[in-house]
């Protein structure tokens, strides 16, 4: 089936084959006999699948969503202040840095001296956005980040260039959607292990049913 | 002076071949400057000499330098399968007459690379057999990857332009059937993404076929040469959508060798278990997609499970399922998951019950026995002269892959072999695809063992990856960095350099050019679909309609690849 493969290294020149030779059929697969192992892995998944032997790979979208990581590259979020107002300081890093040149933005004067900059305008062009997460790596500010949000769907295309407002939604917000963001280490541990947990939990809820069933949702 | 060939040099004219050397060489491989005068006799001699036989012409495309005398060059990259060595040609071109012989005589893969570089930048070949235009429309006017097209302009493509191929066939024999020109595509559920084919049938068998690309053109090579070096990890993600992971390591393997940096070793633990994966998630949808196409449906649900799981790992990485941009020049973009290393081990239990479900299935059942065995059959030899690498030519018998001739990452420290097969037909490249996945594993398997190393996840220049994000706030000369790097880009040193990985269908190389501008000067791709594609029309030489649809399949032809 393999060849050495230090016959590569041999000196002098191999020759490299000349004409193809397929394979020639056995007379068990002339008579169509290996179907019959065939249908029995057929059977045998159908069985499973029908018994609840095993885990569906299936889910009803929507009603049943698959789970992202934290690091989901989705939505963006606009990132806000305690008091509300947008964090962004309009220094265009994330602009220039994007690949998909979908951001734009118009810098204002900010009252406070401290901030000296905001975005006056800042849309994000999401159809033409490739969700690489160069912004968030490049933001100083932690002002924008993503969330696990992943149902986009527009009527127009006017309508897909998502504005300040829409990015700062508070909904989107919720600690359990963020995604893709600046790292902390603790926090994924945290969150690794309460995955582990929840797992061992079903783990040990199986093992005490006995015979190893996930009854389908 | 080369140190090979000394009768060929002595034949040529004084000047004809010379070396490049000196500090502005290229220092990744030998690169011989070649006046066009002497190539077909150059190219004749390489090709066949038996001492250097440099059978495979892995790529062959244009570059432009606008203040050089000699504008254009057409750059050769060859191979020598049996002695692994690697040469570069170049030929420099005047503007007024970018004129070179065709060597599609010396590698029938030439062919589309040639079209390429008339459609690019508008060199021309004598004595090629269908110089036209090939990603590009046929209304397109002007070269877009000379340095002075403005990619602003817009053209109208009417249809009547379109071509229309005039198929030669060979006499109508004594066929009872009237002959028929059919086309399939560009839009078609059996084409697997934009292509077209132009089928003369006599019957049910095809006696002539075009096929045509083009449908999909992504401009990567030219969007590459207007921004920074990071800002094209995205763009490759689209090259082979299937295993975008590869690309990823592919590509910035490539910029880091030319910055002289080395990705951390737990970086490139995890690139090398990561593309193993991405190469089992591509075969299961070539080999998947391949059977449905014959009618097998089920292969195609137990094959995307493990695509599904693999995904699921790759998102929990890096934060994305296809386009993942994984990869950071230096290293990878965020650390580890805490439970990497428990959910590879998980997949490494989930996906050989699977594999041996399928071989139950398929492998020994007549019903694909009979549309895969001897279909589209092609000997190493042709394969190698067209250009082709990857699982395809290792199933026509030849041994060559990258990860094993030029070990890189850290193939060279696990036990695995190369599969080879001798069939050269769908059914072996079927099983072959199998066989690798195995190899895949146990790969995979090799390196979990072995544990994730310590240490950084990027490597820690702040001239090539950004500093951390603690330190970006908290410290000027992080910030500083911080800015430099994203406003400017990494400032790669001048020079050029051909990078390589295996990709899941042959080798997927980069050559990169750089001004030291902070922009790339040209990113040029190897796809390895582009010759398996180029080769559609002569395999599918007296099969029928139905067996170019396996055959597609098999050779896992990826439109984001072949067109760029």
């Amino acid at each position: 089936m393999s060849v050495d493969p230090r016959a590569l290294e041999l000196p002098g020149v191999r020759e490299h084959p000349q004409r193809p030779e397929p394979r020639r059929m056995t007379l068990a697969e002339r008579l169509y006999l290996p179907l019959l192992s065939g249908l029995a892995v057929t059977i045998r998944h159908m069985v499973q699948n029908l018994l609840g032997l095993r885990q569906r790979v299936t889910i009803q979208y929507p009603e049943e969503r698959r789970r992202y990581s934290h690091r989901y590259r989705g939505h963006h979020i606009l990132t806000t202040r305690p008091d509300g107002s947008v964090r962004c300081v309009a220094c265009y890093l994330c602009a220039t840095a994007c690949p998909a040149e979908c951001i734009h933005i118009e810098a204002g004067e900010h009252p406070d001296v401290n901030i000296e900059k905001y975005p006056v305008v800042y849309e994000i062009d999401m159809l033409r956005c490739v969700f690489c997460g160069y912004c968030v790596d490049a933001c100083p500010e932690e002002a924008i980040i993503m969330s696990n949000n992943y149902d986009m769907a527009y009527y127009s295309r006017a309508q897909s260039i998502v504005g300040k407002a829409d990015l700062m939604k508070p909904y989107t917000i919720d600690p359990d959607n963020l995604g893709y963001r600046p790292s902390y280490p603790e926090e994924d541990a945290q969150r690794a292990q309460m995955r582990r947990a929840a797992v061992d939990l079903v783990a040990a809820a199986k093992a005490k049913t006995g015979s190893g069933a996930a009854t389908p949702a | 002076m080369p140190p090979e060939l000394p009768e060929l040099v002595a034949r040529l004219p004084e000047g004809a071949v010379t070396e490049s050397t000196g500090p502005d060489a290229p220092q990744d491989q030998p690169t011989w400057i070649v006046r066009r005068e002497a190539l077909l006799d150059v190219c004749r001699e390489l090709q066949s000499n038996r001492a250097t036989r440099y059978d495979l012409l892995l790529e062959m495309f244009g570059m432009d330098y606008p203040d050089r005398d000699e504008r254009f060059e057409a750059v050769y990259h060859l191979y020598s399968i049996p002695s692994g060595e690697r040469l570069r040609l170049k030929v420099p071109l005047a503007e007024s007459d970018p004129v070179l012989p065709t060597v599609t005589t010396v590698w029938k893969g030439a062919n589309w690379y040639e079209r390429e570089a008339f459609d690019m930048f508008g060199l021309r070949f004598d004595g090629h057999p269908n110089l036209r235009r090939i990603l590009t429309h046929e209304a397109f006017q002007g070269h877009p990857l000379r340095k002075d097209y403005d990619p602003a302009r817009r053209w109208i493509l009417t249809e009547d332009k379109m071509y229309m191929p005039k198929l030669e066939a060979p006499e109508k024999g004594d066929s009872m059937f009237e002959r028929m020109t059919i086309n399939i595509g560009p839009s078609h559920p059996a084409m697997h993404g934009t292509f077209r084919m132009i089928a003369m049938v006599d019957g049910e068998e095809i006696v002539a076929s075009e096929v045509e690309i083009g449908y999909l053109h992504r401009c990567f090579e030219k969007m590459s040469e207007t921004h920074t070096w990071q800002q094209v990890i995205p763009y490759t993600d689209r090259l082979n959508y299937c295993s975008s992971f590869i690309n990823n390591v592919g590509y910035c393997r490539t910029v880091e060798r030319m910055l002289g940096v080395e990705a951390p070793p737990k970086a490139v633990w995890a690139r090398t278990i990561l593309s193993e994966f991405s190469r089992v998630m591509d075969h299961c949808v070539a080999n998947g997609s391949t059977l449905v196409d014959v009618g097998a449906l089920t292969n195609f649900w137990y094959f995307f499970q493990p695509r599904e799981e693999i995904y699921g790992l790759l998102e929990s990485v890096c934060g994305a399922r296809l386009t993942v941009s994984a990869c950071r020049i230096g290293g990878l973009l965020a650390d580890l998951p805490p439970d990497f290393v428990a959910r590879c081990r998980h997949l490494l239990e989930f996906i050989p019950p699977l594999i041996d479900d399928i071989e139950t299935l398929v492998d020994k059942n007549r019903i694909w026995l009979d549309r895969s065995v001897g279909i589209a059959a092609i000997s190493g030899e042709d394969a190698v002269n067209w250009g082709w690498t990857g699982p395809c030519l290792r199933a026509a018998g030849v041994a060559f892959d990258s990860r094993k001739a030029h070990p890189y990452d850290l193939y060279d420290t696990v036990e695995w072999e190369v599969p080879v097969l001798r069939g050269g037909d769908v059914y072996d490249r079927y099983r072959l695809r199998m066989l690798e996945i195995r190899q895949s594993l146990a790969i995979i398997r090799q390196l979990v063992d072995r544990g994730m190393p310590e240490g950084p996840y990027v490597v820690d220049d702040p001239h090539v990856a950004l500093p951390p994000k603690d330190a970006c706030y908290n410290q000027m000369e992080s910030m500083i960095y911080h800015f430099k790097l994203i406003m400017d880009g990494i400032q790669v040193p001048p020079g050029e350099l051909y990078g390589f990985v295996e990709g899941a269908n042959g080798e997927l190389g980069f050559y990169c050019v750089s001004d030291g501008s902070g922009k790339p000067y040209r990113v040029r791709v190897r796809p390895p679909c582009f010759p398996l594609f180029s080769t559609f029309p002569t395999l599918m030489q007296g099969h029928t309609i139905s067996d170019a649809i396996a055959t597609l399949g098999g050779l896992n032809v990826i439109a984001g690849e072949l067109e760029r």
